[in-house]
Parts: C-alpha cells; sequence; structure tokens
C-alpha cells in the first residue's frame, strides 16, 4: 500500500503544481456547459427537464471532465516514458501492479478533483442539489469513471510509443465516448439503434448515475447504472494492469 | 567476495546479438569500466544486470543473487544512474529523492536525514527545495547519483556518466565518484566511450566491441601488453648515441624517425636518466626529449585496428547530447 500512496503522491502533487493544467482543462467543459446551457435553455425542451437544460447537462458536463481529466492522466505515462522517469520507477524492487494502481488512483482522484470544480461552479449557474446522499452518490459515481478511464488510458499508453497517436485516441475514443454517452441529450428519445449504441457506451452509466445522484431521477436505474459502471471499472483495471505489465522501456 | 559475476552472458534483438558471451567479473569495492563504441552493447549488457532487460541465454550474479531467478533482491541491492535523465522534472530535489526513498521502503527515520546527508555529498543541499527544471545538467547528474545512493545499495551501475558534459563537470563528477567508491566502499560499474574517463576512473577495464569482449585488465597492464612507453629524442648528432642507445638493458627497439631517435622502453620515467647520461657520456646535446606513455586508445587501436573515435556518434546520441546542452 505504502508504494501504491508514493506513486499516488507523486500524481496528486504534480497536479496541484500546475495550475495552468487544471484552469486549462476547465475550459471546454465550461465552455459547453455555458455556451450549450444557456444557448440552449429556452429552445431544449425535454420530458426529463424538469429544470431546463443546464440543470440537466450539468451531470454530463461533470462525467466529461472526470473522462477527459482520467484519460489524460493515463495517457500521461507516455510523457515518464519519453522524459525517463518512467525507468526509475520500473527498475525499483517493486511491483508493476503497484505501479499501476498508484498511477490509476492519482489519476481518478485529479480527475475526480477537476469534476468537482465543475460541479461546485455549477451551484452558480442552477443546479440544485437534492439532498446529502444525492450529493456523494454522484461522487461515487465519479469516482468511479476517474478509476475506470484512467485505467483505460494507462492500458492505452502501455501500447503507445509516443504521443503521435494521442489525436487518434482523442478523436476515435474520447470524443465518441463522451459524444455517446447521453451527456448533452436525453438517450430515451432517440431512434431505438443510437439508443442501443448508447447503451453500450460505458460513461452512460456514469452520467446517469451522477444524474440521478444530484436531480434524483434518470433515464437508466441507479443499480443498473452502478453495476454495468462497476464492472467496467474492473475490466478496465484488469486490462491497465495485464498490458502495463508487459511495457517496454 | 564477488560483487558482480557474468557467465556467458548474451542477448539477441531479432536475429541481432547486441551482446555476445559475455563473461566477467567484479571484486567487492573495485571500478569496473565497460569501454567501446556506441552500439557496442555496453548499454544492453548493463540493462540485463539491472534486471530491466531478460538475457537470451547465460548467467549472472550480482551481490550473490541471480538476475534471472531473484530480480527483486538484484534490484534492492543496486542502485542505477541511467544514460537519459530519470527525474521529475516538476519535483523539487527533495521531493525527487523523498520520492526514490519510499519506492525502495527506506523507513522514514532514516530516510530523511540520508538524504540530507546526500545531497550535501553531491552539493546541493542548498537547491533541495527548488524544482528540478531549473537544474543544469551537471547539477542534475548529481542528483540521480546521489538519488541512486539513497538505498544504500552495494553496487552502483552508471551508464555513460559524464556524456555531454562540459570538462569541468566531469572532472567533478569522476571526483565524486572516486570519494563514493574509497569512503563508502561501493563497488561501481560503468559504461563509457570516453577513453581518458575508463583510464582515470577504472580499477579494471573491459574493452567491448560488437557485443565481445576483447581484452580485460587493470588499465596499465592493457597498455604494457601492447609494448611499453615510447621516447622520443632529439640530439645534436642522433646517428652517434644511437647504437649505445640501443645498447642499454632497459631499451627494447631504437628507431630513427623524422630526425628524433624513437625510443622504445618498459616505464621510461625511471630510465630518462640513463638516457641522458650516455648522451652526455658521448658529448652529444639533447635538444628535447618527451615520454609518451600509450593510451586506452592505443589499447582499443591496437585489438580492433580502428580508432573509437572513428564510429560516428548515433543519430540517438546527438540527440541526447543536444537535448542537454539545450538544457544547460
Amino acid at each position: 500500500m505504502d508504494i501504491v500512496y508514493t506513486i499516488w503522491l507523486r500524481n496528486v502533487k504534480r497536479y496541484l503544481r500546475s495550475r495552468s493544467r487544471i484552469i486549462g482543462s476547465l475550459g471546454m467543459p465550461l465552455f459547453f456547459l455555458l455556451i450549450l446551457g444557456f444557448g440552449l435553455n429556452s429552445v431544449v425542451r425535454g420530458p426529463h427537464m424538469g429544470h431546463g437544460y443546464v440543470s440537466f447537462i450539468v451531470p454530463g458536463i461533470v462525467s466529461m471532465s472526470v473522462l477527459f481529466t482520467s484519460m489524460f492522466s493515463g495517457i500521461q505515462i507516455i510523457w515518464d516514458k519519453q522524459f525517463g522517469f518512467l525507468k526509475e520507477t520500473l527498475v525499483a524492487p517493486v511491483s508493476r501492479l503497484e505501479i499501476m494502481l498508484g498511477q490509476t488512483l492519482g489519476g481518478a482522484t485529479t480527475a475526480l478533483i477537476q469534476g468537482l470544480i465543475i460541479l461546485v461552479l455549477s451551484l452558480f449557474v442552477g443546479l440544485e442539489v437534492t439532498g446529502l446522499p444525492g450529493f456523494v452518490l454522484a461522487i461515487g459515481f465519479m469516482i468511479l469513471i476517474g478509476v475506470a478511464f484512467t485505467a483505460l488510458g494507462i492500458a492505452i499508453a502501455s501500447r503507445m510509443e509516443d504521443m503521435h497517436g494521442f489525436q487518434l485516441i482523442m478523436n476515435f475514443v474520447i470524443f465518441p465516448i463522451f459524444g455517446l454517452s447521453g451527456a448533452l441529450f436525453p438517450i430515451d428519445s432517440l431512434p431505438v439503434w443510437l439508443h442501443s449504441l448508447t447503451l453500450l457506451d460505458p460513461l452512460t452509466y456514469g452520467v446517469e448515475g451522477i444524474r440521478y445522484g444530484l436531480a434524483g431521477t434518470a433515464q437508466v436505474g441507479p443499480l443498473v447504472s452502478l453495476s454495468a459502471l462497476g464492472a467496467f471499472t474492473v475490466v478496465m483495471v484488469g486490462i491497465g494492469a495485464w498490458l502495463f505489465r508487459g511495457i517496454q522501456i | 567476495m564477488l560483487a558482480v559475476r557474468v557467465e556467458e552472458l548474451t542477448k539477441d534483438f531479432d536475429g541481432l546479438r547486441a551482446v555476445d558471451h559475455v563473461s566477467f567479473s567484479i571484486a567487492g569495492g573495485r571500478i569496473f569500466g565497460l569501454l567501446g563504441p556506441n552500439g557496442a552493447g555496453k548499454s544492453t549488457t548493463l540493462a540485463m544486470l539491472s534486471t530491466v532487460l531478460r538475457p537470451t541465454s547465460g548467467a549472472a550474479w550480482i551481490n550473490g543473487f541471480d538476475i534471472r531467478s531473484d530480480p527483486s533482491s538484484v534490484r534492492k541491492s543496486i542502485g542505477i544512474v541511467f544514460q537519459d535523465q530519470s527525474l521529475d522534472e516538476e519535483l523539487t530535489c527533495y521531493e525527487n529523492m523523498d520520492f526514490h526513498g519510499r519506492l525502495y521502503r527506506v523507513p522514514r527515520r532514516i530516510r530523511q536525514p540520508k538524504i540530507g546527508e546526500l545531497l550535501t555529498l553531491v552539493g546541493l543541499a542548498e537547491r533541495q527545495g527548488d524544482l528540478v527544471k531549473t537544474f543544469s545538467g551537471g547539477m542534475r547528474r548529481r542528483l540521480e547519483i546521489a538519488r541512486g545512493l539513497l538505498h544504500e545499495p552495494r553496487v552502483l551501475f552508471l551508464d555513460e556518466p559524464t556524456l555531454g558534459l562540459d570538462p569541468q563537470t566531469r572532472n567533478h563528477l569522476w571526483a565524486y565518484i572516486e570519494r563514493l567508491n574509497r569512503e563508502r566502499e561501493i563497488t561501481i560499474i560503468l559504461t563509457t566511450h570516453y577513453m581518458d574517463e575508463a583510464d582515470k576512473l577504472c580499477d579494471e577495464v573491459a574493452i567491448i566491441d560488437h557485443g565481445r569482449i576483447i581484452a580485460s585488465d587493470t588499465p596499465a597492464a592493457l597498455k604494457r601488453q601492447i609494448g611499453g612507453d615510447v621516447v622520443i629524442l632529439e640530439s645534436s648528432n642522433n646517428d652517434r648515441i644511437l647504437p649505445h642507445l640501443q645498447a642499454l638493458p632497459a631499451v627494447k627497439q631504437v628507431e630513427l624517425r623524422d630526425g628524433a631517435i624513437s625510443i622504445k622502453l618498459d616505464q621510461a620515467e625511471r630510465h630518462i636518466a640513463e638516457l641522458v647520461t650516455r648522451a652526455s657520456q658521448d658529448g652529444v646535446s639533447i635538444n628535447s626529449i618527451s615520454v609518451h606513455k600509450p593510451t586506452l586508445e592505443d589499447v582499443f587501436l591496437h585489438f580492433t585496428g580502428r580508432t573509437i573515435r572513428e564510429e560516428d556518434a548515433s543519430g540517438k546520441d546527438r540527440m541526447r547530447m543536444a537535448r542537454r546542452l539545450w538544457r544547460r
């Protein structure tokens, strides 16, 4: 555990120290929240939007923020590889599983902080929290999203040589996961084929889980969300750990 | 006790043999150098000994631990300074040390004073709170050496420790390395393609080329092996004294070359007085006299038929050098 903590500590320290990164990665979610939220607030009316479109997309934007930060944290292993720091950890008498878990928890923590910042800022644009248990439930889902996608990032990074493929990952992994997740629209009103596609997206369950926690209603039941996302997280950590074992330096 | 024992170590990469049945052993407390041009297999050998790479065949023991069956014990008992930097630039000097100490499970009450002590040793105590990205190339190297010592390894691996550093920094680093070896009795195994570095630092040198060790001994013995020293003597009458010099017992060979006498002999500094006395007995005045000791460069030339400098720096090395220069 002390090794996992050591690696976690390094990740969190680095994160807290890079103010530009914190502020930089708040940019896009805030942009989505404000422009889309207020831009479409008066136009979009749906059966699930009791408090208007802004409130509806807050869980989606929070998920987006957690997704982006965690994926990026995972992929950052490539930087460690290129700047040589990964060697320092890999030749230490510690297991790769410990290193991977430390990285995963570190990435998930930074992603959670990032999501919480968005959540707090959302309070100023009209988010109404139903109660403490709901809020805690939302945080639980944010942690799951963070762990799952940091692990996915690590899995991808373990197979990548350098950052050249990052754009590819951005366009063909991160954006589709975000776009299909029902972060920006109610999935019930979609055509059947698209609806079933969204149900294949693990982030859908994260978004719906957070939405249930914050608003008290969701289109996917909280237990279904919890088990689907929980299972995905376990599988991702497994795959990430397995691929990280084979990483070459 | 042997600190390092290597037997027939071999590594193939996709049919290419990078290290070819290499064997050597290092007694505890010595400085051992793997000397060879770029791409000779030095770093690959080091990577296998530090359990980063698995050997294709052969065996090795570090501090008595088998690198194949007990990599974890090997890792605990060695310190490594890689050819490329492996510091976290976003952390401070102290934090880099602290991270390493925690990774190697050095208990806090030992870790904290030890970090202070090591940073003092390498002259970085005053900069311990600064981010590593503000450090020069030499400072980074020193920090890496200090970090490699934090868990008290009995063997320290240094991969091209002074590559790309300026002469002054190199001299400082050499002094540190020698002090470490002397005061803490740490066995040091270093790779280098700098002849002067191997000559200055190493108790023993293995010359490696195309993955094979072609000669291994103390630097002095290697140089003796290829023939002794050369004294170049210019006098007012070369022809007159030449046969007399030849008759001296210490002299092995004498020839006239470019208007000067070239005398081959062992331990030239001991016999130079005899040469001068002989000349003055003949009434010949000496215009100039100089002693040339063979270098490891000559040794490498002797065994491989080419100089080490003929090997062009590979693209990767040039990039490394450029990166380090740019940082400084």
